[in-house]
Formats: C-alpha cells, sequence, structure tokens
C-alpha cells in the first residue's frame, strides 16, 4: 500500500515536472518567434529561407547549426560584407542586433536553432552574455 | 592553361560550325524566297506562363545559370550575361535551331555581371566593376572573344546593389547605372530609426547614372560624367528611340516599416514606395534618399530618414516618375518594343521584367511577372497591366527562395519576339504572337 502510494506519488512529481518544463519551452518559443518576427522575418522570411543571393536562409546552414560563438557574434555585430555561405554569396547587409538583451538574444536563437526544420542546441542567456563581453 | 587550350578549341569548333551555318543559311535563303521562314511553336502549355490571348510561349533553354540580362542578333543568335561564371564563361551565347529550341550554347568572358547590349557591330558587357565590348563579325558573332576592349574601368561594388546594368543611345555615349550601397543612406545602414546622412556622400560616387563615352578605352569616374542622381537602384533600362531619352526602372527603398515603425504598419510598408519608371536627361534628380514616391497619395514624400512621417511632402528639386508600380517588385528589366510581330497596342511600349518581391513580409509577396505599359509619342497612353504571369509556378512558390523563375532581362528577337531570362531557374523564354 505504501509502496503504491510512494509510486503515484513519484509519478505525479515527474508529471508534474515534465508538465513544468513543457510550459518553460512553451513560453520561451512564442518569445523567439515573437522576436523573429519583429527584428529577423523582413529579411530571412517567414519560413527562415532567406532571399537568393541577397539574404542567406537559415535552414541547414553552417552558420546557424555550427558553433555558438560564431552564431552569436555575427548577430551581435551584423556585416557590410558579401558572406560565402555553404558556397553560396549573399550581398545584403545585416545590421548588429546588439540593441537585444542577452535573453532576447538567446530566446531568438535558440528558435532559429529549433525550427525551420533545423534541429541543434539551445542558446543561453549566458552564453549570450559571455561572448557580448568579448565583441567590441 | 587547360582551359585556355579548351576555349581555343571550343572556338574553333564554333567558326567552324559558324561557317557550316552560313552556308545552310545562303542555301535555306536562296530557295526559300516564295515561303515565309518556319514559324515557331509554341510550347503545348506556353512553357508555363500565363499570356494575354493570341501570344504563346516556349521555352528555348532552360540551363543558363544566373541569366541576367540579354541581348539578341540580326541572325537570331541570343548572348546571355550571367550573374556567375561556369566553365570560365560569364557570357554564353546561344545558338537556336528552327523550331527556336536550344541547338549549342558557348561559354566566354571570365567574369560574372548583368549588363548586356549590342550597338554599332559591337556586343558590350558589363562585370560589378567594369564594361568591356567585342567587336562582332558580319554574322553578329564575337569575333575575338578571348580579347575584348575594356572601356569603363574602377566603378564601385560595396556589394549592395552592385550590377552595373548599361544602356546605349545613338550618339556614341553608354549609360552605366552605379547602385547605392545602402538603402536609404541611413548613418547605419538598415538600422531601426538611424537617420539619414546630410548631404549624402554616397551620391558623389553612386545612386545614379554615369553617361561614358562608347568607344573610348579605360575611362573611370573622372572621364565619365553623372547623367542622372537620386536614383537609389536601377537595374532595368533603355534608350527610347522615340523621345531619344533615357527611361530608368528604380528599386525603391525598403524596409519603411522596419526601420520607422512609429510611422507605418506593415500593410503600408509593403506596398510602399513606388517602384517608378523615370525618364531621365542630363542633371535631372530622381530625389533619393530624401524622398521617395508614394503611388497611393501620388506624391513625392519625405523619407523618415530626414523628417518624413509618411505625409510631409518633399523634392521639388526632383523629378516624378512616368509610371508607379506598388511597392518591391523588383523590375530589373525595361524594353520598348518596336517590333512588328505583336498587335499595334504594343507597339513602342514598355515591357518592365520584375524579379519578384522580397520585402512585403509579411504580407505575401508578389510580381513574378512580365508588365506591360501602353505608350503614344513617347507618354504613357494607358495603366500598367500584367503581361506574362506566374514565372514563380503557383501560389506556393511566391516567395523569393521558393519561386522557381524569377523574370530579369528582356531582349528583342529580329522577327519581333519578346525574350525574358530568369535568373532563377535558368530558362530563356520567347514569346510569340500567333494571331486571333
Amino acid at each position: 500500500m505504501n509502496k503504491k502510494l510512494l509510486l503515484a506519488a513519484a509519478g505525479m512529481f515527474t508529471v508534474a515536472g515534465l508538465f513544468a518544463q513543457k510550459t518553460t519551452a512553451k513560453k520561451a518559443a512564442p518569445k523567439g518567434k515573437e522576436i523573429y518576427t519583429q527584428y529577423c522575418l523582413s529579411c530571412h522570411q517567414p519560413d527562415g529561407d532567406g532571399v537568393p543571393n541577397l539574404n542567406p536562409p537559415l535552414i541547414n546552414t553552417s552558420y546557424v547549426l555550427g558553433d555558438k560563438t560564431k552564431l552569436i557574434t555575427w548577430v551581435l555585430k551584423g556585416t557590410t560584407e558579401k558572406v560565402e555561405i555553404d558556397g553560396q554569396t549573399y550581398s545584403n547587409n545585416m545590421p548588429p542586433q546588439n540593441f537585444l538583451t542577452d535573453e532576447q538574444l538567446a530566446s531568438v536563437l535558440t528558435y532559429i536553432r529549433s525550427n525551420f526544420g533545423n534541429k541543434a542546441s539551445a542558446i543561453s542567456a549566458a552564453d549570450v552574455k559571455a561572448v557580448r563581453a568579448t565583441v567590441k | 592553361m587547360m582551359k585556355n587550350i579548351k576555349m581555343k578549341s571550343n572556338w574553333l569548333f564554333i567558326a567552324l560550325l559558324a561557317i557550316t551555318t552560313t552556308y545552310a543559311r545562303a542555301g535555306k535563303d536562296s530557295t526559300a524566297t516564295s515561303a515565309p521562314a518556319a514559324e515557331v511553336k509554341a510550347d503545348a502549355n506556353n512553357a508555363g506562363l500565363k499570356l494575354p490571348a493570341g501570344f504563346g510561349a516556349l521555352k528555348v533553354a532552360d540551363s543558363v545559370n544566373g541569366a541576367r540580362h540579354i541581348v539578341v542578333t540580326e541572325k537570331g543568335d541570343i548572348y546571355v550575361k550571367t550573374s556567375g561564371t561556369k566553365n570560365g564563361g560569364g557570357i554564353f551565347v546561344l545558338h537556336v535551331g528552327d523550331n527556336g529550341k536550344l541547338q549549342s550554347k558557348e561559354g566566354f568572358g571570365n567574369y560574372g555581371g548583368t549588363g548586356i547590349a549590342i550597338k554599332n557591330g559591337y556586343l558590350y558587357a558589363s562585370s560589378n566593376t567594369e564594361v568591356f565590348r567585342y567587336k562582332l563579325d558580319a554574322d553578329g558573332k564575337v569575333a575575338d572573344p578571348e580579347n575584348p576592349e575594356k572601356i569603363i574601368t574602377g566603378l564601385l561594388d560595396r556589394h549592395q546593389h552592385e550590377s552595373k546594368s548599361i544602356a546605349l543611345d545613338n550618339d556614341g555615349n553608354i549609360y552605366v547605372n552605379i547602385g547605392a550601397y545602402s538603402n536609404s543612406c541611413q548613418e547605419k545602414d538598415r538600422t531601426n530609426g538611424s537617420m539619414g546622412m546630410k548631404p549624402c556622400p554616397i551620391l558623389d560616387s553612386a545612386a545614379g547614372i554615369w553617361q561614358f563615352k562608347a568607344d573610348k578605352p579605360n575611362q573611370t569616374y573622372g572621364d565619365g560624367a553623372r547623367y542622372a542622381t537620386g536614383l537609389r537602384n536601377v537595374v532595368g533600362l533603355d534608350w527610347n528611340t522615340t523621345t531619344n531619352s533615357l527611361f530608368v526602372m528604380q528599386h525603391g527603398r525598403d524596409g519603411l516599416h522596419d526601420l520607422f515603425g512609429q510611422y507605418f504598419d506593415a500593410k503600408q510598408s509593403a506596398e510602399l514606395p513606388a517602384e517608378c519608371m523615370y525618364q531621365v536627361k542630363k542633371g535631372d534628380n530622381a530625389g533619393w534618399p530624401y524622398i521617395y514616391y508614394d503611388q497611393i497619395q501620388q506624391k513625392k514624400i519625405l523619407a523618415p530618414e530626414y523628417g518624413g512621417d509618411g505625409k510631409k511632402t518633399g523634392g521639388e528639386d526632383a523629378i516624378d516618375p512616368v509610371v508607379a508600380f506598388p511597392g518591391h517588385l523588383a523590375p530589373n528589366g525595361l524594353l520598348f518594343y518596336t517590333g512588328n510581330m505583336f498587335p499595334a497596342k504594343y507597339k513602342n511600349g514598355a515591357f518592365i521584367a520584375f524579379h519578384g518581391s522580397w520585402n512585403r513580409a509579411p504580407e505575401p509577396q508578389k510580381g513574378y511577372l512580365v508588365a506591360f505599359v501602353p505608350f503614344k509619342d513617347g507618354k504613357p497612353s494607358g495603366k500598367w497591366e500584367i503581361f506574362a504571369d506566374d514565372f514563380a509556378g503557383g501560389p506556393e512558390f511566391i516567395s523569393p527562395a521558393k519561386a522557381k523563375h524569377r523574370p530579369c532581362g528582356l531582349a528583342q528577337g529580329p522577327d519581333g519576339s519578346l525574350y525574358i531570362s530568369d535568373d532563377k531557374g535558368g530558362s530563356i523564354y520567347r514569346i510569340v504572337y500567333k494571331g486571333k
């Protein structure tokens, strides 16, 4: 009887834990999407597939799925150079997004790394903070 | 080294082919005096295009990657300038058979670019910094593809609006677009709320049309003249022989909502500003970056970077557009039709190849089409209309990355056919009129 109760309690605890986790993820996702829609979408497009020769796609590209530090630096600094990504060149300027907070950048970068068919690890506010400290 | 040898042997082959073709044509001409030349047939589905009644389309070729501007010789060969190079070729000459379909394709000119034109026995072609010309022989073929004359050099290429489109007049001049390396001359390009530089320093060396001599080698900024200014970026332009003047299509500015959301919502930003056709004369100013043209209010409006709010007007010294199209459709080709194949309505009118939008998101993208504007006595005589549509491939493809084809260049064939290039799918289309 005691054992059963314990199991049930443990089960409930796990469910509650999962639920809590799920709500946090759900909370983060809309925030990332919201930031993407406001600051990124008009160039990188609703599906993240970009504009050929101008604005790079965010789908399955080494810049998005690869090294976190490189991606964070890129978004903080922007570029005025022609960029070659995975064999294609893109010529439009990207303005620096350094006005976004660490939390906002973490949400939007996590969003792009886990949407549009991408499956890469999350980026935390601490990750952004650490990189921001090195970027002038 | 190997490539050079290969290129040379290719050209020997073309020379032989040219001689053979010439003989073949001579033979055919002498026996065909009583019968008209074989007419090309449209593809069964008009190559996937939607056209006005009586017109048909065929796909001449579907493998010319990055096909930008095009020109057709008197003999019906098509020269295509490509945005990049393939096997050392940045210009491709397409020979077509009597059915209008590609027979052979040869490349030369080892540089990517956009502009191409034929004038007074020369083929002109541009990279993003230079303009070259190649002497044509009596058959309209480039005689020495390895040794062009460099006519213009040292033009600015700062990775934004970098293509150098060209047009020639009848007085020995060539006109080159030098696009602004900026969206709206903000202190920080494309940055929310950043104000415009005043005066805009870009106007000295870009954001206009420069005029050079068509036959003088190695000219650069000091040798030419800034013919017209205040043009953000022009890709489609053509010399109009009725008015004896230059007409250009400007790509209007992006991001009114993104950059100044306090004055513009996303819907307004998708429609504004107009993509403008201008007739430009020497010394004209079209007003960029200080103003833009609002086709709904039909006014020149002060840009928000310079104190505008979407309502304040400006640009008293700037010219008005001849035609104003919806925003962001990206007009990449302009051609005044002087042929005799199409019905009278089309004579001397303007065809415009729209590349299709990207800066209308989150509103749906549009404009993957060729438009037409009727002209009479050098002025528009009616509203613009869609001439050829469905390049993208259907409603589900109407976005820049998904679109199957994007119109870019236009050319008129010796029989009056209209040719359209596509730099997304590499297709060359030919539009013919089949009668009622």
